[in-house]
């Protein structure tokens, strides 16, 4: 039953894609990697696994921005946020997993050293523990967003009004994590790590392990996200999205539906955050700013709402071009990520997936 | 030359009080001839005596262009020529045996008191509040000058420190009577130092004696604390006030326009801070300009500055909805990221303009200082200036919304489109001109901004969630909810601020937000009925 469902989640040529995805992230990449040297045209360097793992975790975080806006109607301009407490969450285990290597030679982390603070604070109890950092990656990001989208729901605020409350959240976030007095390193976050579950981070095994994680997870949340939106509960959620009033009239309250959407997206953001951090080897405040939320809508608007498939696809062009353009043309970046703002919310309003629908459709017509 | 018009202003001030030829001969004699403790001497006798000739003669022993001969003549010796110091006559030439006196560091800071004191004379009352103030802790030596300037001092702030200097000085005296008379002087003072100042009589030394043996003066001492500290409290709360009041009204300014384009077309601009920031570079421009062409009227640039910064935001505002907003109506979300793909633009532009270093925007002459009340609490101009301004500009939106055509049309179309479409209302050109008015409005306060913080391309970044959280508290279709909140946000951020520090103040106000808008989700002032959506 459970796997006949399954099964049905793509066509047999969206299962090969997956296939063929996972072989390339899980085997071909990472031997070419770490088996081919160096000198070898086939090899791929460790920036290039850097940059495609960190990619990975981006296209997660438009997936799950994806869920939420594509499918539930609800623009959050504040899923940096709960990306940047996944990343912190596991950045506290990393900062603990340092141990006395740090410069300092303390126990403590090195910013709580020139604090001059003597101890942990209690809400870094525990960090040492992986397994409770692993829970604490999607619980933290889970209850805020549990909370904060309670109150919201409950009274109902939505459209550009919800929008622009969760980026005063992020906003509020940022500032409170940029005071060094909170406890997360304030401006300079953390850095310098060391090991993870006692793995060197600077090992190559240690760096595919991590890329092939990123996409796994990815894969495996595309999945689960297919699945919710085929079901039941995806329907409501894609009425509510459309009109929310007639929902209510017909019986349902969305509040429920709204909310297990928009927690669970948060918990998805909470992941690629600590799937990000020992791949980049940095998290600090700026990733709460604003700017950095508003570029989540971008990929998910450039790949195509509401196809899961698509933000994956805008996450990775987006941050292709940034990463090319930034190199060539650092001074130029903002004007095209501007611009793409502005035709793709003219022109395409259904993004890539949805060009090409009308590409395919077109050509149907024509061959009938 | 400098010095020069220094002796002029001493020797007028000599011949004002018509007394130029009685100094103390003996103190001029000390002063030439004596060694350095004589010389001490010589100046409190030169001050207590509180003839004001004596200063040119000080100033130049500062200066070091006193010489004196081996009999006692003083002369001052400058580039200008030389005079006789006791005479003022005017010298073909010194004589050839004077030779400079040259002081040690303790005829130094003498000297420093005693010019201070004679700076109580000076006809630039600044000059005198300052002097005023640098003597309250002065030596009771100067008492006498002192007494004699608060005599012809007219100015009231003048004179009120120069009681406080005059009870200060008093407050070493030997008499208890002149203590308690001065304690009590002393406590209708409203200064953090005055209070300083008593709380020293009331310690003790290691021998567990009051460093005030009178306990009827410790009692006044107390008294007169309590009371200054009374003051400084409604000081501090009247600054809590204001500045929160000044917050306000930068916050109305930059989302007055954002809450009148929200309540017509129901889209959220998120260029509206770059229009501020246009207007900022604006006001830059206009300051340039008139550097450079009409440098004599520099100070009236900010006149000129306004209507400028509100035209070229207003044009830019108008650019925008017609080239992207307009078609994009009925797609909030959408109209929401392309209009921060337009403030990316924006931001990068004004960068390749205008470097991404923030730019120099000075306060006309008129602006810089302020006015002092309640004793300590320091009213800059500028911030005055712009909440009268703030007022202005509101006053003016009114009157444009309830009494002119264009204003109609606004109304009707933000109470029902369709059906102010269906009147025949122009609802496209209505939407277009009210844009431009928004984005007129935000480069006022760009303008405005310009005032009093850094002019850089991020300037509107700082403001955007500030404005939109007016947006959300004071609610939309009514300008009164935009002036409530932004004023009541300004204010509570300012009295929040001191007790949690600025970044906990603005968590608290957003969580505050959040809760409010449990109870009223439309805002403090929902516009009724028509504008529920289906």
């Amino acid at each position: 039953m459970m796997i006949e469902r399954l099964s049905q989640l793509y066509g047999a040529k969206g299962w090969l894609a997956i296939a063929i995805f996972l072989a390339l992230v899980c085997v071909l990449m990472p031997v070419l990697y770490l088996a081919v040297p160096e000198d070898s045209p086939f090899h791929v360097s460790a920036w290039l696994i850097t940059l495609l793992g960190k990619i990975m975790c981006y296209a997660l975080l438009a997936l799950a921005m994806d869920l939420v806006w594509g499918y539930a109607g609800i623009l959050s301009l504040g899923h940096g946020l709960f990306f940047a407490l996944g990343g912190y969450a596991l950045g506290m285990y990393l900062m603990r997993m340092i141990g006395r290597e740090s410069e300092s030679g303390s126990d403590l982390p090195d910013f709580m050293v020139f604090l001059d603070w003597k101890e942990l604070p209690w809400y870094w109890a525990g960090t040492d523990q992986f397994w409770y950092c692993a829970l604490l990656i999607v619980l933290a990001p889970g209850l805020l967003a549990l909370v904060f989208g309670y109150f919201a729901f409950r009274s109902r605020i939505k459209g550009v009004y919800f929008s622009i409350i969760t980026q005063a959240l992020t906003f509020a976030a940022m500032l409170l994590f940029f005071r060094n007095d909170t406890g997360f390193g304030g401006n300079n976050g953390f850095t310098d790590f060391k090991r993870i579950l006692g793995f060197s981070l600077a090992d190559p095994a240690t760096k595919a392990t991590l890329f092939i994680a990123s996409g796994v997870a990815l894969i495996l949340a595309l999945l689960l996200c297919r699945y919710i939106v085929t079901s039941k509960l995806g329907r409501v959620l894609t009425a509510i999205r459309d009109t929310e009033s007639r929902v209510r009239f017909c019986g349902y309250n969305p509040l429920p539906y709204k909310l297990f959407a928009w927690t669970l997206s948060a918990m998805l953001c909470g992941i690629a955050g600590a799937l990000y951090v020992p791949q980049v080897g940095i998290i600090n405040p700026s990733e709460m700013s604003p700017a950095n939320s508003i570029e989540i809508a971008i990929w998910t608007a450039v790949g195509g709402r509401g196809t899961l498939v698509g933000p994956i696809i805008g996450a990775a062009l987006v941050n292709g071009a940034k990463s090319w353009f930034t190199v060539a043309f650092p001074e130029y970046w903002l004007y095209f990520l501007g611009l793409l703002f502005i035709l793709v919310t003219l022109f395409l309003p259904q993004g890539m997936m949805g060009l090409a629908q009308r590409l395919r459709s077109k050509r149907n017509t024509h061959e009938s | 030359m400098k010095h020069l018009c220094r002796y002029c202003i001493a020797t007028l001030f000599a011949v004002w009080l018509g007394n130029a030829h009685a100094l103390d001969a003996t103190a001029l004699q000390n002063l030439a001839m004596g060694d350095n403790d004589a010389r001490i001497t010589a100046i409190e006798t030169l001050v207590a005596a509180g003839d004001v000739a004596a200063l040119p003669v000080l100033q130049a022993l500062q200066d070091g262009a006193l010489q004196a001969t081996p009999t006692g003549r003083l002369l001052i010796v400058t580039e200008a020529g030389v005079t006789d110091a006791v005479t003022n006559q005017p010298l073909a030439h010194a004589p050839e045996d004077a030779s400079r006196i040259t002081i040690n560091n303790r005829v130094r800071r003498a000297l420093e008191a005693a010019l201070a004191a004679f700076k109580l004379f000076s006809s630039d009352s600044a000059k005198r509040l300052e002097a005023a103030q640098q003597l309250a802790e002065g030596d009771p030596v100067l008492l006498p000058l002192v007494k004699k300037a608060l005599a012809s001092e007219r100015n009231p702030t003048v004179h009120n420190a120069l009681e406080l200097a005059h009870s200060g000085m008093e407050l070493k005296s030997d008499d208890p009577q002149q203590r308690l008379a001065a304690v009590q002087t002393l406590g209708n003072s409203a200064q953090e130092a005055t209070k300083n100042r008593l709380l020293v009589l009331l310690e003790k030394d290691g021998a567990g004696q009051f460093a005030e043996p009178d306990a009827k003066v410790r009692a006044a001492a107390e008294k007169a604390i309590a009371a200054i500290e009374q003051r400084l409290k409604v000081a501090e709360y009247a600054g809590h006030v204001f500045t929160g009041i000044s917050l306000g009204s930068i916050l109305l300014l930059a989302a007055l326009g954002l809450a009148i384009v929200y309540g017509l077309m129901g889209v959220i601009n998120m260029a509206h801070g770059e229009l501020l920031m246009i207007g900022a570079y604006a006001t830059y421009v206009v300051q340039n300009l008139f550097k450079t062409y009409l440098p004599q009227h520099l100070d009236l640039y900010l006149i000129a500055a306004v209507p400028v910064a509100f035209g070229v935001a207003a044009l830019v505002g108008m650019a925008l909805e017609r080239g992207v907003i307009r078609h994009l109506y009925g797609r909030p979300l959408e109209t929401l990221l392309a209009t921060w793909g337009i403030s990316l633009i924006l931001i990068q532009l004004m960068r390749t303009m205008f470097g991404a270093q923030n730019v120099e925007v000075a306060n006309p002459s008129w602006m810089t200082g302020g006015v002092t009340v309640l004793g300590s609490l320091v009213l800059p101009y500028n911030r005055i200036v712009i909440i009268v301004f703030a007022m202005l500009v509101l006053c003016l939106v009114w009157l444009a919304l309830t009494h002119t055509r264009l204003g109609l049309h606004v109304r009707a179309v933000t109470q029902n489109r369709s059906m102010a479409d269906c009147m025949g209302i122009p609802t496209g050109r209505t939407d277009m001109l009210a844009f431009g008015l928004g984005a007129g409005v935000a480069g006022l306060g760009g303008c405005a901004m310009s005032q009093i913080g850094n002019v850089g391309p991020e300037l509107g970044q700082g403001y955007i969630v500030d404005s939109f959280m007016v947006v959300v508290l004071g609610g939309v279709g009514q300008i009164a909810g935009t002036v409530y909140a932004a004023l009541g946000l300004g204010v509570m951020n300012k009295f929040l601020e001191p007790y949690w520090g600025a970044v906990l103040a603005k968590i608290m106000l957003l969580v505050f937000i959040i809760l409010f808008i449990q109870k009223r989700p439309q805002g403090l002032f929902a516009a009724k009925g028509r504008t529920v959506e289906g």
